[in-house]
């Protein structure tokens, strides 16, 4: 049970003649397209505005903490920053990060479908996000909104005169663009799976998508009723959270964290599959326990949905609720540590390789054992009190998000980058990004957690001066971390008219997109597959070769 | 080969001011960091088994060194081992953790209480004595002292680091948290829940005294008044006596030694007459209408500040008899000085 691989000769590659990219031509065939591989290429674009866009806010945020006064910005445009970097980058990055993109671009081809389900839904999807960006946009240009990307009552409700009105609409209609996207992958993946595709066969990537779908379905509305609950308040004065009209303010955060939690699953259960995805191909092997991590997937989607009361410890629910909640918090962690340890495995008795993109998931693996197991900090009840509200609990958001969603992304544009667009990034340029990342996020975020067990606040605008050297080196590695993101927008973009000519499997990876031309036809398959072997199967990839050596020879 | 001046005054800083962890001033603090340590080193453990794990197997099965990968599916005994591992070790944080929270949200039977109102954007401390303080708040050492906190609008939180204790401040809604000041010293104060444009100006100082310099400190600001006497005025100004005067046969309940005690509802229901409970009833009296008794009390949502309330709900748990109440009745009905339609009262 051994397999070899060597990868094929490069010089001779030469791009297909006919692909996605070049079916059609003009603005109007990108923006009518119902191809899912066009509308996620319209998805990376825009979430990479968004990102850079929500990257300066938290630039200024950085900028300003460098010194304890509040000297660079206004209060208050400080408050709109940070709530604009936490709206941007949760709602218009994070959230349809690599489902919208990867997701649609891979999941159709991943399971042997030449589509979506309902591409002209998915088509739909994308302009509801861009209104919901338009919106954000709108907001900002008006004048911001300070809220926090919480929107906690009675502030958001009775006591802020900024736009929140316009802000909580867009997270309305961006709101549906997920729901869709959502709706879209749970239809597509239960009824368009290629024959032989049993469920057993997918790729891990598309079960993570799958469980962050069953999130996005089920959880968004929930949002979409808060924030409208909000507007109504704030426009004709219901009085659902007002404790003055008889309303329970605690109410909104109910509804806010009932979506907010299962969200952060919604945006690291696909970073999750990219990751599976990642290590077993380049240490060409099967994912260890691929049922456990397939179900670690699925658990983490139900439990997810029953943790919300712990972004609320501190606020007065009754201690017992709090004990359940708590519990329930630990039980969510385990199919995390789950997912790490057979990650880890995977790499034993491997023949391992180090492209960018499994320096990535290293990179991953790394910080998201530190964010995850920072998060059992706060979900123990007593830790709780003292490290909620302080940077503690940004330094655990981020290292999840951040070290490991983000990382997660950038691991799976880079591992895809040749299938999307039929041409190589530059390898070694890459790895430097990927390090760079890594050192900068270190240094940009380890200190936030000394400096939340030292109790500074989070969301402060100014802060005592005996906080400042940890906020200098969070500074100083945000600089850093900025390079970081930088140095991929610059060589991928140069990659795609100068990068080497990908060849169909760059990686001699085994799922259906790499048995394809890169970049694929529109229809993806000429004709549909018939699958009858298992993901991560490197023996029927040997195989295959071999035969079609002997076949050309 | 000289450093940066800045640097060095950074490092010196950081090394002489040693800011890892902030000082333990009171009785909770210890607990918390023994978890927080036990935490810390579940954190380093996780991740220097998974380093190793990677690395470790980076190492040896890199491609120069393991050409061939061998298939391997899995194995349920290894994935029910860092199943169950990580699991035992999360409910051990589980308990600790529940035991530690409520070891700080209950409160010892005989902490002395002190009110705090929360408002954009400072803190207003009100002692039982009737001392007033803004954005500071002075505590005795070796004594437990309950905060019992409401907010005048948004959501706030009190939170003292040094003594790792923190509580949100609801809008219309009492929370308490207590804690036992062990050092004397002078401790940040912060709002911890983002409440609008100047939260980060929503920060002071917690001072704990020995219980001589409090002693000192009470006798030195205090404005003549306590709590309960500001209440006792209050009362009688809105006419709260007209009806509660302590007769069998009065439109009112009988208030004297109220607190405390559980209260038979009309609907059947019985409450727990507490703080919460006495202020609900001020703001919310048809809701709260006890057995044999008809809902004629007007509200005053909006006529008594957040303060006045404090002053009714101590006076309240002071009042032991009506004799005063009776005596101050008299002297209103006499001079006809009780207001028929209360306004808005500041204490």
């Amino acid at each position: 049970m051994s397999t070899i691989v060597s990868l094929p000769d490069q010089s001779t590659a030469a791009l297909p003649k006919r692909n996605y990219l070049n079916a059609e031509h003009g603005l109007l065939s990108w923006l009518l397209t119902g191809d899912h591989k066009r509308i996620a290429m319209l998805y990376l674009i825009s979430i990479t505005g968004f990102f850079f866009l929500g990257g300066a806010f938290a630039g200024l945020v950085r900028l300003e903490l460098l010194t304890p006064a509040g000297d660079l910005l206004a209060a208050d445009t400080y408050n709109k920053m940070f709530t604009m970097h936490g709206i941007v980058m949760i709602f218009l990055f994070l959230v349809p990060s690599v489902p919208a993109t990867l997701g649609n671009f891979l999941i159709p081809i991943m399971i042997g479908a030449r589509d979506l389900a309902f591409p002209k839904i998915n088509l739909l999807s994308w302009y509801l996000y861009l209104i919901g960006g338009t919106f954000t946009l709108t907001a900002l240009v008006l004048g911001g909104v300070d809220t926090g990307w919480t929107f906690t009552t009675p502030l958001s409700t009775h006591y802020l005169n900024t736009h929140v009105i316009t802000t909580g609409l867009a997270i309305f209609v961006a709101g549906f663009s997920s729901i869709f996207t959502g709706l879209n992958f749970i239809v597509t993946i239960h009824r368009m799976r290629a024959p032989g595709m049993t469920w057993f066969r997918m790729p891990l990537f598309v079960w993570s998508n799958y469980a962050a779908s069953i999130l996005m379905v089920l959880g968004t509305p929930v949002l979409a009723i808060a924030i409208v609950l909000v507007v109504l308040e704030r426009t004709i004065g219901l009085g659902v959270f007002d404790p003055a009209k008889g309303g329970d303010p605690l109410l909104f955060q109910h509804l806010f964290w009932f979506y907010s939690h299962p969200a952060v699953y919604i945006m690291i259960l696909p970073g999750m599959g990219v990751i599976s995805e990642v290590m077993a191909n380049f240490s060409r092997k099967r994912v260890f326990g691929y049922t456990a991590v397939a179900f670690s997937s699925v658990a983490i989607a139900v439990f997810g949905f029953f943790v919300w009361a712990h972004h609320m410890f501190i606020m007065g629910v009754s201690n017992y609720s709090a004990l359940v909640f708590s519990l329930l918090t630990m039980l969510v962690a385990v199919p995390s540590a789950i997912k790490i340890f057979n990650w880890s495995a995977t790499l034993y008795k491997g023949s391992i390789t180090f492209e960018t993109p499994m320096l990535y998931a290293f990179g991953f693996i790394g910080l998201f054992t530190i964010g995850g197991l920072t998060g059992v900090f706060l979900g123990s009840l007593g830790m709780d009190i003292h490290l909620t509200e302080t940077y503690f609990i940004v330094a655990h958001f981020h290292f999840v998000m951040v070290g490991g969603m983000l990382m997660a992304f950038l691991a799976g544009i880079h591992f895809w980058w040749p299938k999307m667009t039929g041409r190589m990034y530059p390898e070694s340029l890459s790895k430097l990004a990927a390090v760079t990342t890594f050192i900068g996020f270190i240094l940009t975020f380890f200190p936030q957690f000394i400096l939340g067990y030292l109790g500074m606040p989070r969301r402060y605008h100014a802060y005592p001066a005996d906080y400042q050297v940890l906020n200098v080196l969070s500074t100083a590695g945000a600089t850093v971390l900025g390079v970081g993101y930088l140095l991929p927008i610059l060589y991928l973009a140069w990659s795609l008219k100068y990068g080497e000519i990908a060849g169909p499997n760059p990686w001699q990876a085994t799922g259906l997109e790499w048995q394809l031309q890169s970049p694929p036809l529109t229809e993806n398959f000429t004709e549909i597959p018939y699958v009858d072997y298992e993901a991560y199967d490197f023996e029927w990839l040997a195989h295959k070769q071999k035969q079609e050596v002997t076949t050309v020879g | 080969m000289g450093i940066s001046p800045v640097l060095w005054q950074f490092l010196n800083k950081w090394l002489t001011s040693s800011a890892l962890f902030p000082k333990e001033a009171s009785t909770i603090a210890p607990y918390a960091d023994a978890l927080y340590f036990f935490l810390l080193a579940m954190t380093l453990v996780g991740v220097l088994i998974v380093g190793a794990l990677v690395f470790g197997f980076s190492l040896r099965y890199r491609k120069e060194r393991s050409p061939e990968a061998t298939q391997i599916e899995g194995s349920t005994l290894l994935e029910a081992t860092w199943t169950i591992i990580p699991l035992v070790i999360f409910l051990v944080t589980f308990v600790w953790g529940a035991l530690l929270y409520f070891r700080i949200y209950n409160p010892p039977a005989n902490s002395m209480n002190i009110y705090i109102v929360g408002k954009q954007w400072m803190w207003k401390a009100e002692h039982p004595g009737g001392q007033h303080e803004i954005n500071t708040l002075h505590v005795p050492t070796g004594r437990p002292v309950q905060l019992t906190m409401i907010s005048q609008d948004v959501f706030h939180s009190y939170s003292i680091p040094e003594f790792r204790v923190k509580r949100e401040v609801i809008p219309g809604r009492y929370s308490t948290v207590w804690f036992n000041a062990t050092e004397p010293g002078v401790y940040h104060l912060f709002c911890t829940q983002y409440c609008g444009t100047l939260h980060s100006g929503m920060i002071g100082t917690v001072t704990a005294l020995s219980p001589d310099d409090y002693q000192k400190w009470t006798d030195a600001s205090t404005s003549g008044m306590s709590l309960a006497q500001n209440g006792e005025r209050l009362f009688a100004s809105l006419g709260c006596n007209q009806c509660h005067t302590g007769d069998a046969g009065a439109r009112g309940p009988n208030l004297a030694g109220l607190y405390g005690k559980k209260v038979q509802m009309e609907d059947g229901s019985t409450q727990l007459a507490n703080e919460a409970f006495l202020r609900d009833t001020i703001l919310n009296p048809s809701s709260h209408v006890p057995a044999g008794y008809k809902p004629i009390m007007p509200t005053y949502q909006g006529q008594i500040s957040e303060e006045g309330l404090i002053d009714l709900v101590e006076y309240l748990k002071s009042l032991k008899t009506n004799y005063r109440v009776q005596q101050t009745l008299t002297t209103a009905t006499s001079t006809e000085a009780a207001p028929t339609t209360p306004g808005m009262v500041k204490p």
